[in-house]
Formats: structure tokens, sequence, C-alpha cells
């Protein structure tokens, strides 16, 4: 029996309102879609997304056991130097896992999905995580700058204590070309909206939709939620009487409030569908790229037992105004923007030590001393207690989860940001240890001695010199 | 025993030159002009020099490393020349070399020049540098200068239960009061009174720092000449004669431990105390008649008052507002305008500070002059609050 054990998702902090950007662009046509979308904060991109899905996932499961990591994503950070190591460096996952990156496609995270499932089935994995994450950027005022939103779901999927069983699926695959981008390419081209909904949307998700019901003699009926990823509203709406659903039956799509977040988007609801989910109920997913990955799920007795995540619903509660479309452009390096002279000189990246300290940067492991108990960071091999000093009396000590408060901060206009003020700080964690680390996520008006955080895994800085992106932990002030 | 250099070593010349955004200067300009005005001062022979100590922070945006610049820039006679560099204490560094290398009887006579062209980046604030390693962005927060310090700031308004008002008033009146001092000093770099109110509505660099809480970025160069003590007076009858001259590094406690209580320098502290010690000092807030101390920022200023025993912890406020530091106060602080108003060539600033010390020990100071001092007090503090390096010298008739 293979299923879901646990799951969890991240939705970005600022919301960017279309009306917003209609402002901005009306010059060149309306907005296909109103409500707001989720924008991801300058230091956020999938790699990041996919982590903070996954620690919301693994949070009270056992993460030493996971011994498989699938990340899907059509925005990698890098295409050559794999994605999903970041996102196991990142969690601290023992170096006995097998990782992978899938990508290419929307439909890469069901695909993700499925592969971990098969390789449960035949044993050749226990613990699989599946993150799915997407941020994609798209010409200023196309379709796809208005509809897309940033977000990541994350799936732990094994055999035993699971909340949602997977029992079946069928897959279609055409050669159906709707948006593209070649290798190298950033931005996306989209073919004629008209020809992807009918041609596309409306042919295919009913064809995965009958195909599995077919194959597993189910009716329709049957199913308590169904997830379809139709970016497009008025067809998505219309999709549902083509399937002969009742309007109970369909998943919300998060079209009004995140946006279509790629590959992330039908796991991103099947999240939120699990977060509403009863034993018994069964659940399909559809996924839309080139053709389409179906499968279904029955929830089991477990989902009451599922300990409180964020979330789909707890991320859609914890939110922010971006406020400026110019401020989306800037962040997403659609234009290019003043950090001063200063910001030009950032650093530069040594690869032998990003490999090296790895752990201890990627993973934010420090050391705690096993004569007086105190934790460090950086990662030290003499204790840094005066009264101890013990020497090589360190083991391995993550602060990447543990919580914290604000010892004392700053919120610097000098340091180079791209969202000036860079608010930075030193962190006392529970259990012992201080560092300095910067903050994301927060507004520096309301920063104060003793406030709450947890840590964040972001980007650190850009190091377009020697095609770097460097990541590291971050505190997120928690406003109580 | 140790028995340290109290009294065996004598400054016999000092020279600084016009410190400011020295656009006009390169640092061959700077060097020659303290030079010059030092080697006249103590009416030597280039020749009579027989080692130097160069000191320059961030050498790779000015001159390059090594010592060679200063024995090419002056022409030195293939003496043996050192390069030294400690953050922001690297002029004072540079001094403490010749001192010790007279004091331990190698040498009779030697040159320290400090000299920072910082100028030459295109911007404002310190450079990235790299200073800290290829690491250190990868592990530690986007932190700036006034960053680091700001940080104090807020535990300090924290810690003693200052609201922030309070607290950036308290801050602005040391920053009012060395921009006072800095209108009598032909050649400080900013020279221009500016009121309490202008301090606390100026834009914040970090918070709760604003634009005036900062000191200014700037090109200069400072030199000494000192000599054994027992010949100081063939050369000058005022010599200002060495008391003590020592440095504290931290230990990484007060970041990676939980200990420190960020409203404080420990290694300021720990200084002052060898110092003091060397200098047969036992209260200090009595004994130093006047001190030219490390005010990168002003919230640096007050919390070193502290930690040198000139306040009792946590009441610097109350000796502030009562004008204990002012130029006709009690225990005069920062005499020139100190960095607040002479800006922050790193490699410089050590012997700046000297510079003033030594030429008020002599009734030199012009219209800043105070009543016949007998004690002044030089302090550095490089890095940052959390991690750093604290030098602090004694000197006297």
């Amino acid at each position: 029996m293979v299923g879901i054990k646990s799951y969890g998702a991240h939705i970005p902090r600022f919301r960017l309102d279309r009306n917003v950007m209609q402002l901005a662009l009306l010059f060149l046509g309306f907005a296909p879609l109103r409500g707001e979308k989720a924008v991801a904060n300058w230091d956020e991109d999938s790699v990041t997304m996919a982590v903070s899905a996954a620690l919301d996932c693994l949070r009270d499961e056992d993460s030493g056991k996971v011994d498989g990591l699938y990340f899907a994503t059509t925005t990698p950070t890098y295409s050559l130097r794999q994605n999903a190591g970041i996102v196991a460096a990142a969690l601290d996952l023992n170096t006995s896992v097998r990782t992978a990156d899938f990508t290419d496609s929307t439909k890469s995270g069901t695909a993700a999905m499925l592969a971990a499932s098969d390789a449960i089935a035949s044993n050749s994995l226990n613990s699989c995580l599946v993150c799915a994450a997407d941020c994609r950027v798209s010409k200023v005022g196309s379709n796809g700058d208005y509809t897309y939103g940033d977000g990541a779901a994350a799936f732990l999927l094994g055999k035993d204590d699971i909340v949602a069983q997977i029992e079946g699926s069928y897959s279609t695959s055409h050669d159906f070309v709707d948006r593209r981008r070649l290798e190298g390419e950033r931005l996306e081209h989209m073919w004629e909206e008209r020809f992807i909904r009918d041609a596309g949307y409306m042919k295919f998700i009913p064809e995965a939709v009958s195909g599995l019901v077919k194959k597993y003699n189910l009716s329709i009926q049957e199913f308590s939620k169904v997830i379809y990823a139709c970016a497009f509203s008025s067809a998505h709406s219309a999709l549902g009487k083509t399937l002969g659903l009742s309007p109970e039956q369909v998943q919300d799509p998060l079209l009004n409030n995140v946006g279509d977040t790629g590959v992330a988007h039908p796991l991103m609801m099947l999240v939120a569908a699990l977060e509403e989910a009863k034993p018994g109920d069964k659940i399909m997913v559809v996924s839309f790229g080139q053709g389409c990955d179906s499968f279904y799920l029955t929830v089991t007795e477990n989902i009451k037992k599922m300990k409180e995540k964020r979330g789909v619903k707890g991320n859609l509660a914890s939110k922010a105004p971006l406020g400026s479309y110019d401020k989306y452009l800037a962040f997403r390096k659609q234009i290019p923007a003043e950090v001063g002279i200063r910001g030009e000189e950032m650093g530069f990246t040594s690869f032998s030590i990003v490999s090296r300290d790895n752990r201890e940067i990627n993973g934010m492991v420090g050391a705690k001393c096993k004569k007086c108990g105190a934790p460090s960071y950086p990662l030290q091999r003499i204790c840094p207690n005066p009264d101890c000093g013990a020497v090589d009396q360190m083991e391995p000590y993550r602060f990447a989860e543990k919580k914290g408060i604000i010892f004392t901060y700053t919120s610097d206009f000098l340091a180079a940001c791209i969202d000036p003020p860079a608010s930075y700080g030193f962190i006392d964690y529970e259990g012992g240890g201080r560092a300095l680390v910067d903050f994301t996520d927060c507004d520096p008006n309301t920063l104060k001695v003793g406030m709450p955080v947890e840590m964040s895994f972001r980007i650190k800085y850009a190091d377009e010199k020697r095609a770097a992106v460097n990541y590291g932990w971050k505190a997120i002030p928690i406003v109580s | 025993m140790a028995e340290g250099i109290r009294d065996k070593v004598a400054i016999i010349g000092m020279g600084c030159t016009k410190f400011g955004e020295r656009f006009d200067a390169g640092p061959q300009d700077l060097i020659v002009e303290s030079f010059v005005e030092c080697l006249a001062d103590a009416g030597i022979d280039k020749k009579d020099i027989q080692a130097a100590w160069w000191g320059v922070h961030m050498p790779d945006i000015s001159v390059g490393r090594g010592a060679t610049t200063l024995g090419l820039t002056l022409k030195l006679p293939f003496i043996p020349i050192t390069r030294v560099e400690n953050f922001c204490a690297t002029g004072s560094e540079a001094l403490r070399g010749a001192v010790y290398a007279v004091a331990s009887g190698a040498y009779d006579i030697c040159l320290a020049l400090g000299m920072e062209k910082l100028k030459d980046t295109g911007y404002g604030g310190l450079p990235l540098g790299g200073g800290f390693g290829y690491k250190m962005p990868l592990i530690n927060s986007n932190l700036t200068a006034p960053g680091g310090f700001a940080m104090m700031a807020t535990k300090y308004f924290s810690k003693y239960n200052l609201n922030p008002q309070d607290g950036k008033m308290m801050l602005a009146k040391v920053s009012a009061k060395s921009h006072k001092n800095g209108t009598l000093s032909p050649k400080a770099h900013l020279r221009k009174e500016v009121t309490v109110e202008q301090i606390i509505n100026a834009p914040i660099i970090a918070w709760p720092l604003g634009l005036f809480d900062c000191c200014g970025v700037s090109d200069g160069a400072s030199a000494a000449i000192v000599c054994r003590a027992d010949m100081a007076k063939k050369f000058r009858p005022d010599p200002v004669y060495v008391k003590s001259l020592q440095i504290a590094v931290s230990s990484g406690e007060e970041m990676m431990y939980t200990k420190w209580d960020g409203a404080h320098v420990e290694a300021a502290y720990r200084a002052g105390i060898a110092a003091y010690k060397e200098a047969g000092i036992k209260n200090p807030r009595e004994e130093v008649s006047m001190a030219e101390v490390h005010d990168c920022f002003s919230i640096t200023e007050a919390v070193t008052m502290e930690d040198l025993q000139f306040s009792p912890r946590g009441k610097v406020k109350e000796d502030i507002e009562a004008g204990r530091f002012n130029l006709d106060g009690a225990q005069p602080i920062q005499p020139d305008g100190g960095l607040k108003c002479f800006g922050h060539p790193i490699g410089a600033s050590g012997l700046r500070m000297m510079y003033e010390m030594y030429k008020q020990l002599q009734g030199k100071a012009d219209k800043r002059q105070l009543k016949d001092p007998k004690i002044g007090l030089t302090h550095n503090m490089g890095g940052f609050p959390s991690m750093n390096i604290v030098s602090v010298c004694i000197v006297g008739k």
C-alpha cells in the first residue's frame, strides 16, 4: 500500500493585486484574470520554495529515513548541478539518498509523484520526498505574466501510516505545443489562447479523466474532489460541466489567490484537498503539460491524526501586499535595478568552499560541544564557551529547524539589497547558540528585541560572473 | 618578568594631512604630505630613521600589499619596513610596531606612517573588499559597518530601557559635540556645526543610526617619529612620552556564545584595563585628561565611555547630558572632532588621534587647546562590536 504519509506547501508572503498590474500594463491590453497572485520574494526561487514546502511536510517526520528526493520544476536554478541535490542539502538528508530532477513540463510534478510511488511499490525506495515548485517569468503584460503565481508543494510517500493511498494512474503524452522555452531562454513563449483552451485543456483533461475512470472501472461520481490543472479560469469552470462534476466535486484551482503555479499547481491543489478530506474520500489529480498524468487516491483513517501543517490554508492566511508591479519586475530581474556600486562588488564564489562546507552553509549545521553542551555556528573546532574551550569535542548540530529570538537587529540602507533596507541581526536559538543572519519576509517597522523567529532557506546572493546562485538560511520574524 | 613599555619611548615628531574627500590627491600625495610635516616637526634627517612601520588597511584599492610603497614613495634607503594591518586599529598598530622596536633596544629612531585612500571606490561606506574572506558572505548576514554598530545601539537601548527617541537624543548629543569641535580643526573633513534636531531628523542609514551618527568616509595620512625616551630632549623640549600601548582581540565568545550582552565591547574593556595597568592609572575617570576614541558611530563613542571606565555602566547618558565630554567639560573627548569630523581613513586614524593628543600635550592645539592636559588616551576599535580588535594608547608629558 503506497501513499502519502505527509504533505506541505509553500506560498510566498507577497501577493500582487492584478488590478495593480493592470494599471501599469493597460497600454498593452486587459488583464485576463482578476484577484491576486503569489509572488516570490527577491530571495526565493523554485529551489528555496521547494525547501520551504518540504520543511512543512517533514515537520514531525523523521527525515533521517528519507531515501529518495524527487524535485519537479520547469524553472530550475541550475541546468548543470542537480537542483534536487541542493534541496537535499538544505534539508540535511542522508547522503545515501536517491535524488533526481523532473523538469521540462508542467506535468513533471505528477511524473515525480508516480515515479516515487512506483519506486516504493517495487521496494526500491522506502520513503521518498517529492517536491514541486515553480517560479515562472513571462513577458511583461503577457498572459503568463498575469496568470502565473509562485508556489510549492511537497509530499512524503511511503508504505506505513499513509493518509492517502495512491490507487492507480493513467497518463497520456501529446507533443502539444502550448508553451515553450528553448534551452537558455528565460521568458516563455505561448501559442494562441483559444487553441490552448479548445485543442488542449478541453481535450486532454477529459481524455485523462475518462482514461483513468475506465482503466479502474470507476464512476466520476465516486470522487469527493477532482483536481485538474487548468490555468484559464473560464475553461476551468467549463471543464467541470464537461466532466459531469457537481460544483462540490471541483477542487478550487487557486487561480484568483495564488495563480497558476506550473508543476506545483495540481499538487498544491492536492494539499488543499487533503486539508479538508475525510477518511474514505476519493481524490483524483490531473496535471496538464504535453498531455496529462491522472491518478487517484483514497483517504485513510490516518488523516484524522495528521499533524498540523501550514499547508495551503495556513499559507493563504499569511500574506502581505507587494503593492507595486515595478517592484515585482525588479525582484524577478525583468528590469535592471540600481543596487549601487557597492552592490556590483558583491561576493566572489569559491566552489571549493561551497562544496567543502556545504553542510554548514546549505544545511546550517554547526557544532555542539559534547563537554559543555554549547552549540555554535559557524562550525567551530574549539568550543567558544570561555569556561570550556574543549578541542575537537564537537558533534554536528543543525540550527535550521531551531526557533529563536532576536537578540539584536538593524535595518540597513547601506547594505546592497534589491529591497532596502536589509534587515538582519543576531539570533539566540532555543537550546543555545547565537548567529548573525539576514532577516527575510519582514516589515522592518515590526522588529523588536526578543521577537520570535523561524529559519528559512533563501538565496543569499547571485554571483552572475561565476554562474552561481548562493543559498543560505535567513530568519523570518514572527509577528504575533 | 615582562615590564612593559612605560616611559621608554617618546614621540618627537608628528605630521597629519588635511583629511577629506581628497579627489585631488593620490596615495603618494597623502604619504608625502604627512611625512614632510612629521620630519620637519622632529627636526631630524630622513637618514636618521632606522626602521619604519607602514599601516594601510585596504591596500588593494590604493597601493597594493607589502612594504614597498613606503620605501618607494619616500625613497627610504633600504631600511627595514614592515606593513601592518589590524582593521581600524591599523594606524595604532603601526605606532605600536615602531614604539616596541625602540623599546626593545633594537633601534633608536623609528617611523610609523598610516594612510588610507578610500574615495577611489566610487561609493560611500567602506569597501566590501573581501576583508573577511570568501566564506563569510555565504554564512553571515549582508553586514555593513553602520549595520554592525547599529545592532549595538538597538541592544543598548533595549538593555537600559531607553525608548528610541531618548536613545537617539543621547546619541545626537555625542555627534553634536564632535561637530562643534570639528569647526575648530583646520584639518578636519567636516567643519560644520550641526544641531541635535538636524541629527535626529537626518535620514536613517542603519536603524537606529542616522546620517550624523556615522563618521565620514575620508582620505588621509598621518605619521609619527619615535625615539628612545632618554634621547628625546636632544630633539625638542616638549616630547610626548608613551605610557602604554595595549591591544585586545576578541575570543569569539561575544558572537558565538550567549553570555555577551551586546551593549558593550568586551575587548575595549580588557584593553583599557591592560593599558591603565601599564600606565599606572588607578582612576581613569579622574586621571585621563582627554581622549580621542573610535567614534566610527555615535553609539561606539557612548559605549566606549563605559568600556574605558570614564562613565559607570549604563550611565553614560547622564555624563553626556551633563556635558562632561565637551571641550569645556571635565573630560573632553574628541577635542579635534573625532572620526565624526575627520572621517576614517583606516590606516591613518590611530595616528591622527595621536596627533591631536601630541599637539594638546605640547600646548599647540590652537583654538581647541585644553587647559594643561596631563594624560591623553587614544582608542581604536576595528571590526564589529561582536568581534573586534581594540587598541588603547596612553601618552603624557
